[in-house]
């Protein structure tokens, strides 16, 4: 469809141009979506955690409170965006931007159906989302530093710390994906997968599943490994001085980020948008109706739900726990896995290795 | 030994963490408690204390004989009262201010009155858009005490055997 | 122009820039960041040379790592600005002088005469199945694996250097360590017991009288 947006385009106006407003038009076509989902992932999450602490969440704006995003959206617009005195004004605006900027950037390459239903399928996608994910680190260094201010500070050099510390967590991870699908391109990564829930790569790959999805929480700043934004010691972390429109930025990045974690998640290792029913005999039929996208978007609400599941239900990591965690625990166990995988790989035990 | 793989197990296996997630789970589908305020209301108690009023005896003469017992008893300060002769020799009130930014609503006045005249009644949904209109006079009390007189008679026949 | 073009010369007049304002901004944390920028920028322009796996790991270690750690460093640091400025006029004929010695040598070295575009042909276009990560791993882990493992090494002899410099164990007397572990390993029933006993009525205390 974009290509012959594109060829039209090109007909009558520079080659460039054509090609600048293809990109564009794209990329809103992605962005657009995603920001929509963020706006009622914010809903969803205060719904879900008011009904597991047996109250009933937003219920206010519209029927069952479902305009509430909108009402919190023109709320903070109109609010005044404080910059404090002694900082730094060009670093303070650019750190929210920088935040939402990478947590957007890194949609360019995830796949959402198939038969290239995905902005741009370039071979290097892990690496590529790996990479601008870690950039999203700036923003939060950035903001601690522009505010001025000791809980900013403090606040960041948390939060980078840990993102950091849980990347190669999540790296590693990786890794062995990598290994099984002998691909780095997303759409061949889940093309790997076809066949069924027992051809998916979390079978082969159920401790480093785990581990991506702890390590995906760490590195969105999510509860249990919310403490950069600890309320009880550091007030809110890195965005203590923002409010208003700059403070939803921040809050934007965080949620696409998560939705980010959740798509790699189910790209990887729940199959895509595969069917679990594909090979079993029955069900496969009665399901066959059902379009890729449904079954990918079915996963990724499920593992969105699991983010504010674990959010009502775990207290809060001490950070030196957390940092133990990351270090001791997590990466020990992924390289442990690698070598499990090397031997799998050496056997090829099907389904997973050919 | 057997202590060991069980420890290794139980860590590895996350099985506490799937206990602690079956809770809020389960928590999940529990019918919800939550009162949804305007529509629908918490019931109150005949002892509830909230708006003030002043009550006036079932010939409509005023109950308050301006002993001043409620400004002395109240630990806030927030009753001004001020009184003289009637021409009938009896002695009221010509000022009974209760400022409502300062009360505390203890009810100690309720309970220091001996003619029952100062009540604080279940009207608890009020509220003021001016400087100065916090503080009620005695003409605005006693037409909220004639406004609710049903209520409050009910209220303090349902609590008369307690007292 | 095409479109390629028109992204080069961006990403290089970025790259330039902020490689400039990397030595000529005063604030060292604004330097930092203009170096990230600087690397971003690089790694744009290697990636329109299809190299997308050196870009993306230029990016993923050198921004998302090691500035990270440099910025920590950099922010902590209580610089004096005024003491930083001081002795500029005095070393700028000194500093000058070593400038354009090395800008000297490296032209020598760099020059058009050894690297210009007439010494080489123009690269040729790889086809869409050309990865870069493949031909930088064939290499790597056949001719190249004995230098690979030895560099691995190399860096596995610095990270037990660098915790040998710092972890120092003081005598559990001077300073109360936790032991993560232990706590972890402690099971409720470590910790306290029920006891399962018959109700008992306590013994009169005799009452002393005083007089």
């Amino acid at each position: 469809m974009f290509d012959a947006l594109q060829a039209w385009l090109s007909s009558f106006l520079f080659d460039w141009l054509a090609v600048l407003i293809t990109l564009v038009l794209q990329a809103v076509a992605v962005i657009l979506p995603v920001l929509i989902t963020v706006a009622w992932l914010t809903y969803a999450e205060r719904k879900v955690i008011g009904y597991m602490q047996v109250r009933m969440g937003p219920n206010r704006v519209g029927p069952g409170g479902w305009l509430q995003p909108i009402a919190d959206a023109i709320k903070a617009m109109t609010k005044e965006v404080v910059i404090p005195a002694q900082s730094n004004k060009y670093l303070f605006i650019i750190a929210p931007i920088l935040a939402l900027a990478p947590a957007i950037a890194a949609w360019a390459v995830i796949p959402f159906d198939a038969n290239g239903v995905v902005a741009a399928d370039i071979n290097a996608g892990v690496l590529y989302v790996l990479a601008v994910a870690s950039i999203g680190v700036y923003g939060i260094v950035i903001s601690g530093w522009a505010s001025n201010s000791k809980y900013a500070f403090l606040g960041a050099l948390r939060a980078s710390a840990q993102k950091i510390s849980y990347e190669i967590a999540m790296g590693f991870a990786l890794v062995t994906v990598l290994m099984v699908a002998d691909t780095m391109n997303l759409t061949g990564i889940v093309e790997g997968q076809q066949g069924g829930i027992w051809n998916w790569y979390w079978i082969p790959l159920l401790p480093m599943f785990f581990v991506y999805f702890i390590s995906g929480l760490a590195e969105t700043n999510r509860a249990p490994f919310d403490v950069a934004e600890g309320e009880s010691e550091i007030v809110a972390g890195f965005h203590v001085e923002y409010s208003g429109m700059a403070f939803a930025v921040f809050f934007l990045a965080e949620y696409a980020m998560m939705i980010l974690i959740s798509f790699m998640t189910a790209i990887m290792f729940l199959g895509g948008w595969y069917s679990p029913f594909e090979g079993v005999p029955g069900l496969e039929s009665v399901f066959s109706w059902v379009p890729g996208f449904v079954w990918l978007f079915a996963k990724v609400a499920f593992l969105l739900f699991l983010f504010l599941w674990f959010r009502a239900t775990f207290p809060r990591y001490r950070y030196d726990q957390i940092m133990r965690l990351g270090w001791k625990v997590l990466i020990p166990v992924t390289i442990v896995w690698v070598f499990v995988v090397g031997v799998m790989e050496y056997f090829k035990v099907s389904p997973w290795f050919n | 030994m057997i202590a060991f793989i069980k420890h290794q197990v139980k860590t590895f296996g996350l099985i506490e963490l799937f206990k602690g997630l079956a809770v809020t789970g389960k928590y999940l589908f529990k019918k919800k408690i939550t009162v949804r305020y305007p529509e629908e209301k918490t019931p109150l108690s005949p002892r509830f204390r909230g708006h003030h009023a002043l009550r006036r005896y079932e010939n409509g003469e005023e109950r308050c004989i301006a002993c001043k017992l409620c400004e002395a008893v109240c630990p806030a300060n927030a009753i001004t009262i001020e009184s003289e002769e009637r021409e009938d020799g009896t002695r009221r009130t010509t000022q009974y201010d209760i400022d409502m930014f300062k009360c505390i609503y203890c009810g100690f006045c309720e309970e220091a009155c001996p003619v029952d005249a100062v009540v604080e009644t279940r009207v608890f949904e009020y509220e003021f858009h001016e400087r100065g209109a916090h503080i009620l006079t005695k003409d605005q009390l006693l037409a909220f005490g004639d406004k609710h007189e049903s209520q409050i008679a009910a209220d303090r026949a349902a609590d008369a055997k307690y007292r | 122009m095409t479109f390629e073009q028109f992204i080069f010369y961006l990403l290089a007049g970025i790259s330039v820039f902020s490689g400039l304002m990397v030595i000529s901004v005063k604030n060292p944390v604004k330097a930092a960041l203009w170096l990230v920028l600087t690397f971003i920028a690089t790694a744009g322009v290697w990636l329109t040379a299809q190299a997308e796996f050196l870009g993306l790991v230029l990016i993923l270690v050198y921004v998302g790592a090691v500035m990270v750690l440099f910025l920590f460093v950099v922010m902590m640091l209580d610089i004096n600005l005024a003491q930083l400025k001081e002795g500029f006029t005095r070393y700028l004929p000194l500093g000058v002088l070593a400038a354009v010695a090395i800008f000297a040598l490296m032209y020598l070295v760099l020059g058009p005469e050894r690297f210009g575009s007439e010494q080489f042909a123009a690269p040729q276009l790889a086809g869409g199945e050309y990865s870069n990560t493949k031909s930088i791993a064939v290499p790597l882990y056949t001719t190249h694996v004995y230098a690979f493992i030895l560099a691995a090494v190399l860096l596995l002899v610095g990270i037990v250097a660098a915790i040998t410099l710092t972890l120092r164990r003081r005598p559990p007397k001077d300073v109360l360590y936790q032991d993560i572990d232990k706590q972890v390993k402690v099971q409720a029933s470590d910790r306290f017991k029920m006891v399962k006993m018959d109700a008992v009525k306590e013994k009169d205390i005799p009452v002393k009288e005083e007089d």
